[in-house]
Parts: structure tokens; sequence; C-alpha cells
């Protein structure tokens, strides 16, 4: 009996550290090949035959062909005012939600539904030429256009932050409406302070979203390289005229737009749990 | 005098002479009833909404049944010796501004009976003597018992802007001709249900490519989900088991490919399955293979491909999302089936996977709703290749990715409209039934 239940053990980890093995390969296949000295995408041997920081040093100083440190620009701007903007937006509309009780409450959640059933990019066209007829479809207004794109219907991804909100206790309100506080000091005096875990959850992944959208950034930019987001970068890089030049290059791309996006999570995961867990422990 | 509802149909009937008057020249009635500056406020909005309609919206909107007719022209000039273009109508301008007119009319007619309603409001407060709250109180409420007004403005004009008007735009588009297809791309006409017709009619061409595209996607979504959630499950709980060690290793590894960017390690995978790619290289090398294996030349191994790549992707997921529950199932279950008996897998197939059926049904159909419009699986692994000659959708291709290329690179937008709203359709019913024949649905009382 004994035996038996340690050879079932060896086997279970065994079985893990084969998963693990296939799950864990393609991260260290990227990271190996960008600092892989061999150009192009066809290799014969899993392990680089020599080593080189050269990916690295060329992605973010040869500004002729691919302009990566413009791109990452962009993309940082872009992703502080979506950033800001989305942040509002996502806890303004799900505390009134959980909060606030008002005539088209239910209505508002129904149509939030309802559009979430469409495939997101089916208007993708449309917005296109909408910011077109706004006029911001060219030229700097491109910047505004993402942020806009990524920002502007935020106010429908209310789940988690009102999941929240709904498990902060409603004494707490009641106790600060009889000392004489008005809606908008519950709001920001007393709702704020006590959910710092959904604010950063909110704020770090409104933050990564333009770094890892290429479907609507390469609508709206088309042909304009001079707005392109590391998304979009990354992506051409494996084009046809451009993969073998750039193959490694890629991979130390895609290092660099990991490395800090995995940091986010990892410290976020913590705030994700926190944030489903609910606010104030009773 | 008893309290009158305040409906838009009683101020027409009962209002006196300022709240009848303002169903014509709106804000006449709060004006004279000691709201002035809101009224000035409506007046003004109904001035430019007039001026509006007479410049520019009335025109638009005669234009929006005929979509434009008049096409561009080489006309020569005889002053300056050169042929010149003039401008021709085009209908997409057309067709949008007609749409945006009927949502500022619509945005019109709401503050039209808001402030008709008003009027009465303040009427009938007036005659039972009642508090009339000044612009001041008014502001001040906007941050107290309005504070929903103050706050979610500015996110419903975001909506209504970048995805209702959008949407009203794409659907109205399934109706016309506007196409790559008899170059209808600047100048088209409303064709009625034509599209549809074609796209449903399995006899064509277009026909026959829907009913197989949506086939794969509805064999996709039910394999991918349910693959991921078993295969999850089972892989949480050997995680979790008492004897296992390094917990929080395992964890580790599958999370890490989380937290990578998907399109990164999407496109690192399509690298690495190519012919020429790591995966068949090194087993080349390794004497096990003689040629390169068809991982998306096929259909295959193309189809196994991405849903094997899928389950690389979603597993993780699946670990984060249910190991709470997982460790929530309440031990007295498992203690009395074991009383009774019952071996691992029956305790797996009896008690475990009703329980995380019951607990987590939500998530499930908003998996199974997030497969359906999977994009970036397909479109970054396969782009929906195989393709066969002459055909759009290629093997892989589920519809929401079928509805990118025929906008983005086919330019047939009317057939792209009519994918994306019967794919809205599909999602729809299986939203419906599924959440009704959930027993979280029918009986929110606890498990058992």
């Amino acid at each position: 009996m004994e035996s038996k239940r340690r050879i079932v053990n060896i086997l279970i980890h065994m079985l893990l550290a084969v998963l693990a093995f296939i799950w864990v390969l393609p991260i260290i296949w990227i990271v190996l090949t960008s600092f892989r000295a061999e150009k192009g995408s066809y290799v014969s041997t899993f392990f680089p035959k020599s080593y080189t920081i050269e990916n690295y040093v060329r992605l973010f100083t040869n500004r002729n062909v691919l302009n990566f440190p413009r791109m990452f620009g962009n993309t940082l701007v872009i992703a502080v005012f979506t950033c800001l903007i989305s942040t509002f937006f996502v806890l303004s509309v799900s505390y009134c939600l959980s909060r606030l009780r008002f005539r088209l409450r239910k209505a508002y959640m129904n149509m939030a539904m309802i559009l979430g059933l469409f495939p997101g990019f089916m208007s993708m066209v449309a917005v296109y030429y909408i910011l077109r007829a706004l006029g911001l479809a060219d030229g700097a207004m491109i910047r505004v256009a993402l942020v806009l794109v990524y920002s502007a219907t935020t106010g429908l991804q209310f789940t988690i932050a009102k999941g929240f909100f709904d498990t902060i206790p409603r004494s707490i309100d009641e106790a600060a409406i009889i000392d004489g506080a008005t809606q908008w000091q519950l709001f920001t005096r007393i709702t704020i302070p006590l959910s710092k875990p959904i604010i950063v959850y909110t704020v770090l992944t409104s933050f990564i979203a333009p770094w890892i959208d290429f479907i609507f950034a390469k609508v709206i930019c088309r042909a304009n390289s001079d707005y392109y987001t590391v998304a979009i970068g990354l992506w051409n890089m494996l084009e046809k005229e451009y993969i073998h030049e750039w193959y490694t290059s890629f991979a130390a791309g895609a290092v660099c737009v990991s490395i800090p996006i995995a940091v986010i999570f990892i410290f976020l995961q913590r705030y994700y749990v926190e944030g489903m867990a609910g606010a104030v422990k009773g | 005098m008893k309290t009158e509802k305040i409906t838009i149909k009683n101020a027409l009937t009962h209002g006196n002479a300022v709240t009848k008057a303002s169903a014509l020249v709106m804000g006449i009635g709060c004006i004279a009833q000691k709201q002035a500056v809101k009224g000035i406020m409506a007046l003004i909005l109904e001035a430019a909404y007039i001026l509006f309609m007479v410049n520019t919206g009335l025109g638009r909107l005669a234009a929006l049944p005929g979509l434009g007719s008049a096409e561009q022209e080489k006309v020569w000039n005889e002053a300056k010796q050169v042929y010149e273009y003039t401008a021709g109508d085009n209908s997409l301008l057309i067709l949008l501004y007609g749409i945006v007119t009927l949502f500022v009319t619509a945005a019109f007619v709401l503050l039209w009976a808001v402030q008709l309603r008003q009027s009465y409001f303040l009427q009938v407060s007036l005659e039972e003597g009642r508090h009339i709250r000044t612009f001041s109180e008014d502001i001040g409420e906007l941050f107290n018992s309005n504070l929903h007004i103050t706050l979610m403005s500015l996110p419903m004009l975001g909506i209504i802007v970048f995805n209702i008007i959008p949407l009203v735009y794409m659907i109205s588009m399934a109706f016309t001709s506007y196409s790559k297809e008899g170059n209808h791309l600047i100048l088209f006409d409303w064709i009625g249900f034509q599209n549809f017709g074609r796209v449903l009619n399995l006899g064509g061409n277009l026909g026959r490519q829907f009913w197989s595209v949506l086939a794969w996607t509805i064999v996709w979504a039910v394999v991918a989900t349910v693959l991921n959630y078993i295969l999850g499950m089972m892989l949480a709980m050997v995680i979790n088991r008492k004897e296992t060690k390094a917990k929080a290793f395992w964890r580790f590894c599958f999370v890490l490919s989380v937290a990578v960017p998907q399109f990164v390690s999407l496109l690192i995978m399509r690298t690495m399955l190519q012919q020429q790619g790591a995966i068949n290289v090194i087993l080349q090398n390794m004497g096990l293979i003689d040629s390169p294996l068809p991982f998306f030349q096929n259909a295959m191994w193309a189809r196994v491909t991405v849903i094997v790549v899928n389950l690389w992707v979603g597993i993780p997921y699946t670990i984060l999302q249910i190991t709470g529950i997982l460790q929530n199932i309440p031990g007295e279950l498992y203690e009395a089936a074991k009383m009774d008996g019952a071996g691992p897998v029956t305790i797996f197939w009896k008690i475990t996977l009703p329980y995380m059926l019951f607990v987590t049904m939500p998530y499930l159909i908003t998996q199974f709703t997030g497969n359906i419009n999977n994009f970036n699986v397909i479109y970054l692994l396969t782009k929906g290749d195989p393709t066969s000659v002459g055909d759009t959708a290629g093997k892989t291709d589920l519809l929401v990715t079928w509805l990118y290329k025929l906008t983005v690179d086919q330019q047939y937008f009317n057939i792209g409209a009519v994918i994306g709203i019967l794919t809205f359709v599909v999602l729809a019913i299986v939203a419906l039934v599924t959440y009704r024949n959930s027993a979280s649905y029918k009986n929110e009382e606890a498990f058992m």
C-alpha cells in the first residue's frame, strides 16, 4: 500500500514536470532567441550557437527601418492617457450601478450585456469613418484617436469593479449620511479610499490594453508608420520582408514588452484575488 | 388637489397655458415658473436644433433613403484648360451623417419630453405650494441625489459615439450593396435582405462557406471550452493534492504563460510550428520524423493544432480562476462519498464536477462566448488558413476572423456586416438557452 502510493506520487510529479516544461518551453525559447547571434527564423538547434546582446542594441538604436524607440514612446503616451480616462469611466459607472438607484439602471446593465454579444471589432470600420469625420484620422491626431478607441467604451466594463463595490457594507454609507455627507462625498471620501485593490487593478489593466492590441491600432494607423504602436511594430518584424533580418530583434522586443507586463501581472494577481474577495472583511 | 402623475399625457391634457406652450417653445414653462436658467438652456438648445436641421439635417435625412446618386465626373474646365473632377456623392458619408442626424433628433425628442414634464412638475408643485429648487440647488443635487448624471454622462457619451452609432452604422450596411464586388465602394444602395439570402443559401458559394465556418466555429467553441475546463480542473486538483510537493513552483510555471501578452506568445508559437520552425527541426534532428509535420498546411492538422495551442493558452486561466473554488467544496461531501466506498474517479464525476459546474456556470458561458469570438488564437496562428482556392474563408476561420478578413482584406463590407449580425444571433441564442437551463439560474439557492 505504502509503496503503491509512492509510485503514484512519483508518476504525478513526473507528469507535472513534463507539463511544466511544455508550458515554459516557448518562453525559454524566446529568451534564448533574443540573445541568438545567427540571423533568421529557421534554425537547426534549440540552443544558439553563439550569444550576443546586439539584438537589443539594434532594437533601440536602429531608427531607420522600424523605429522601435518611437513606437515605444507612442505606446507609452497613449497608455498613460487611456489609463486616466478608463479608470475614471470604470470607477464612476461601477459606483453608480452598485450604490445609486436610478431609473435607467437596469436598462443600462441590459444594454451593456447586449452590446457585449456583438463581435468587438464588427464596428471597427465604422469607428474609423467616425474618427475621420471628426478629423482625428491623420497626423498627430491619430494618437488622440487611439486613446479614444481604447478608453471611450470602457463604461461597459463595470462587472468586476461593481462586484467589488457591492461588498463594501452599506452601514458605512448610512453612518456618513446621518453625519450629513452628500453622495459625492461618499464616493470620494469613503468608497474610493476603501477601494485601493480595485483601483490598482483598473489602472493596470487599462494601462496594458494599448500594449497588446494590434487590431484597432492597425486599422487606425494604416500606413502612418510614425504613429505605430509597439504591437504593430512587433507584428511587422515577422512580415516576409523583415523576418530574416529582424526575427531575433522581434524576440528581444517581445522580451522587453513582456517583462513589464509580467511584473505588473504578478503584482496584480494579489489585488485581483483581493478585489474578488471584497473590501471590508466582516 | 391630489397630485397628478407627472407624465407627458397629463402635461398635455391637464397642463396650464405655459406648460402647453412648452410643447412648442421649449423652456417657456420653466422660465415662467421660477426656473429661468434651465428654461433658457432648453430654449437655446431648441434654437440650435432647428438651425442645425434647416442648415444640414433635413438634407441629410432626405438623402438617407436614396444614399446619393451623383457619380464623380470629369468636367472640362474651359477657362483653365484642364479636366476637373466634380465631387460625386459618397454613400458612406451620407449614411453616416444620416444616422448621426437621427441620433441627434432622438436626443432632441428626449430633451423635449424632459422639459415638458419638468414644466408640468413645476406647475403641480406651485399649486401645492412646494419648494421650487433654485439653479444653484440643482447644481448641488448633481453631486448628491443626481450624482449618477454627473458621473455617467461622459461614459455614456463615449459608448454612444464609439459603440452604438458604429454598430447601427454597420448593421445598416448589411442591407446595402456596399462592397468591392460590383465596385460599390463609393456609391451604393439599399438592397433589403438580399445579402442575408446569399449568406444563408446553402446552394451558393458564399452560403456553403458560411455554414461550414459556422459548424467549425461551434465545434471549436465546444471542444475548446470543455477541454480547457476539464483539463484545467484536473491539473488544478493534481497541483493541490496533499501529497504534491512545491505547489507554488508548479503554479508559477503554468501562470507564467498568462503573464506574457497573448499576441507575443501566439506569434512565437506560429514561428515555432512552421515547416522549418523549431519544433519540426528538433524532431527531425532527433530522428523521430522524416518529413516536417504539416501543422498549418493540412486542414485537420491545423484544426487540431489550434485547439492544442489554445489549451496552452487557456489552461493557466482555468487554474487561476477555479483553484479557490475547488478549495471551497465542502469537506463533508468527500467524507461521505469515501465512507460509501467511492474511488477517486467516481468522486470526480459525481461530486467535484457537478459542484464545479453549478458554481462556475456563468464563467463557463463567458468562456464559451469568448471562444466563439476568439480572434487572437486563430488569426495570429493560422490566419484561418489553409484556404481552398476561390474561397474567402479558410478551414480554421471562425465567424469573427472571417468577418475581419471580409471587411479589412476583401472590403466586402455588406457581407461582413451580415456575418457580424449572425454571430450576434448565435451568441444571443447560446447565452439565453444556457442561462435559462443552468441550475444556478433556475434555483438561486445553494448547491444540493
